[in-house]
């Protein structure tokens, strides 16, 4: 029978607590706030001129940082079938640590394995120009 | 040193902890962080950059791991979604 967050909530939710503290520890009280906030993470290139928006268990977003644009969808997945009564998915926060550590670590390897589609595909996008136009607003203060 | 694994369920879960500079220790770290690779795990080092920022490092061998790191996080290989 395939595993469903819901069937076991108080797990998983003490694991997405545990993912958080991880978050922190490893990404920054920074990072964290952003996720908490925005339900999303950025790594934003600045001499390249240009970013990512990190959604969990969702398309990475590329943006150009200089105006916006929002570039490509670039869908990556990291599945784990060791333990198949807890399912096939990371909580959110580590979901999100982990694609912002490989884009960190080697952004040209994660994407290469991405499947890479124009925006739309999963995700709204004027829902990501408003989490983007909301995440710089927050930057600025 | 601690070498933790993100998993579904329940998050980091802490698979060896030690001292490199012990034999001991390190031996068994070793071992565990090949098993590990051996299951298909990515290995990242987070660390602090340039001016404070967070960054990270994927590492495939014991030895690439700074001697300084706190934690290693395994977690799956990405694939295309």
């Amino acid at each position: 029978m395939r595993f469903r967050p819901a069937d076991h909530p108080a797990r998983e939710r003490r694991a997405e607590e545990r993912a958080r503290r991880l978050l922190r520890n490893a990404a920054g009280q920074e990072a964290l706030e952003m996720y908490e906030r925005f339900g999303f993470l950025s790594v934003e290139d600045a001499e390249r001129g240009y970013g990512y928006l990190i959604y969990p268990q969702r398309p990475i977003v590329g943006y150009d940082a200089r105006n916006g644009e929002l570039l490509s969808e670039y869908c990556v997945r990291f599945r784990d079938r060791s333990e198949r009564e807890a399912g096939e998915r990371l909580p959110d926060a580590d979901d999100v640590l982990a694609k912002w550590m490989a884009l960190r670590a080697d952004e040209r390897g994660l994407l290469g394995t991405a499947n890479v589609h124009p925006l739309g595909r999963q995700l709204d996008p004027e829902m990501v120009r408003r989490d983007l136009e909301a995440l710089r607003q927050w930057q600025r203060c | 040193m601690k070498l933790l694994r993100m998993t579904p369920g329940h998050g980091d879960v802490l698979i060896a902890e030690g001292d490199p500079a012990v034999a001991e220790d390190e031996e068994r770290l070793v071992r565990e962080f090949r098993r590990q690779l051996d299951l298909g795990m990515w290995a990242a080092v987070p660390h602090e950059g340039a001016a404070g920022r967070r960054e990270a490092t994927m590492v495939r061998d014991f030895s690439e791991i700074p001697p300084q790191a706190e934690r290693v996080i395994f977690f799956p290989k990405a694939a295309g979604g």
